[in-house]
């Protein structure tokens, strides 16, 4: 197998739903952090799920590719349900790319390594190869020039950005962003962002859980509003931020945006 | 200490004998007790319950108990062979289930946050500890693990004392009890034997855990 074969291509239809949640029911104990959540997530659409803390939005992030499991309901990914265990699941996560909070970057390799070693192990893909294409992608984010050095040698911004590359050397059909900044200086935020802005409008399929605000009006097709578990509201980002519906958006809306 | 310079070749013998029972059980104990550290952090529910009844069972029980049932329980089970790899098999699992430990110690001083990764990029199970938990576990616990195979050599002396013989504790008990040499002398060269091989290893293992600091 091949990047090219396995990469989304972009001329695939964009609307049909890559992403489907149906039903979906998560308790940690008593706590019922995912309460019947519905949500579809189309072919090159970037979904901002926002939302006070505890709101269940990373739980929900996570459980689209498995590090969580869900109790009730069902995902799907581009038609196939999520297997549970074993090979099928982790080929299903090789199509799902995933960054996170604290950026997780594998501390004992290089950052050409962290990017090579999914294509290398996962897809078989030659390591020159490989190489070649990760500094491509390593070039798009800015980070080439420390291809060499460890992750503790970087900054947050930029191990972030590798954690992006890494991810994308997967040819992913649809991102995950868990909280993607929120470990970051405010000026290193600004270069994620910008990686980010620029996948988007280049026809990403992106889930971003975020406070990121700004973001959210940039880049984002829809917003999706969080609280106590469910999902009060979801709508354009204008008609969010302008107009919310229910009291809780308003209230969260208000307390965020007064600063 | 004429009783050893007389004996050089008999103490050379049995230094052979114990380096051969050390050098086997250091394998075999790393390779079983990593494959039981696995195990235990697996996500199949049978074979975490396997490795730890592994463990509590192993590690709570006497070495010599271990030693009884592989000569005198295996056979009853139709498993025959000499003592040598009876001894030597009883000292790989009774070691297996510290060697275990101390590596699920390191596994654990990774953050969970690494293994999480490598999931995400697809990576499955086994994978995920090789490239990407085990050599970062492998700094945490080169330590605990030198302490564990250090006490291995040292019970290659229970070993050689269990019937497996020729070791370098067996060719004092030789010299003193059926030569009638005095013991002061002849276990001091015991001694100095276990001594060579202790702190050689105790050397090596100061090299590695250089070795892995620097690979970072």
């Amino acid at each position: 197998m091949t990047a090219e074969q396995t990469s989304s291509s972009p001329s695939a239809a964009r609307g049909e739903p890559l992403v489907v949640l149906d039903h979906v029911d998560k308790w940690f104990g008593d706590l019922h952090v995912l309460q019947d959540i519905h949500l579809s997530v189309a072919r090159g659409e970037v979904v901002v799920v926002i939302g006070p803390s505890g709101s269940g939005k990373s739980t929900l992030c996570r459980a689209i590719n498995r590090l969580e499991t869900i109790d009730k309901g069902e995902i799907s990914l581009d038609g196939q349900p999520l297997p549970a265990e074993g090979k099928e699941l982790a080929a299903l996560r090789a199509e799902v790319g995933m960054v996170f909070q604290s950026f997780n970057l594998f501390a004992h390799k290089t950052i050409l390594e962290n990017v090579t070693l999914g294509p290398i192990k996962v897809r078989g893909i030659k390591k020159a190869d490989a190489d070649k294409r990760a500094m491509e992608l390593l070039e798009r984010v800015g980070i080439a020039h420390q291809a060499k050095k460890y992750p503790a040698q970087l900054s947050g911004g930029q191990q972030q950005r590798v954690a992006i590359a890494r991810a994308l050397a997967m040819d992913p059909k649809v991102m995950l962003f868990d909280e993607p900044t929120s470990a970051l200086d405010p000026e290193m935020i600004k270069e994620v962002l910008d990686v980010m802005v620029d996948l988007a409008e280049q026809g990403m399929t992106m889930v971003v859980v975020t406070h990121e605000m700004g973001f959210a009006r940039t880049a984002a097709d829809r917003v999706v509003f969080m609280a106590d578990g469910a999902i009060v509201e979801e709508n354009t980002p204008e008609e969010f931020f302008t107009n919310p519906q229910s009291e809780r958006a308003q209230d969260f809306l208000s307390k965020i945006l007064k600063h | 200490m004429d009783p050893v310079l007389d004996n050089l070749d008999l103490y050379w013998d049995g230094f052979l004998r114990s380096l051969s029972i050390i050098g086997w059980s250091l394998v075999g104990s790393l390779l079983l007790g990593t494959l039981i550290a696995a195990f235990r952090v697996s996500p199949v529910a049978s074979l975490r319950a396997f490795g730890s009844a592994w463990v509590t069972v192993v590690r709570n029980c006497p070495l010599t108990i271990v030693l009884f049932f592989m000569a005198f329980g295996l056979p009853e089970l139709g498993i025959n062979t000499s003592f040598y790899v009876f001894g030597v098999g009883g000292l790989i699992i009774y070691t297996s289930a510290f060697v275990c430990e101390a590596i699920r110690s390191g596994i654990n001083s990774v953050s969970a946050g690494q293994a999480e990764a490598a999931r995400a990029i697809g990576l499955p199970f086994t994978q995920t500890l090789t490239q990407v938990v085990l050599p970062q576990a492998l700094r945490a616990t080169v330590p605990p693990l030198g302490s564990v195979q250090i006490a291995m050599f040292k019970n290659s002396a229970v070993v050689g004392a269990f019937g497996v013989g020729g070791d370098l504790w067996s060719a004092g008990r030789n010299l003193t009890s059926a030569q009638g040499y005095a013991y002061i002398p002849v276990l001091t060269g015991v001694a100095i034997g276990y001594l060579v091989i202790t702190l050689t290893g105790g050397a090596l293992l100061a090299v590695i855990e250089r070795k892995v600091a620097i690979a970072r």
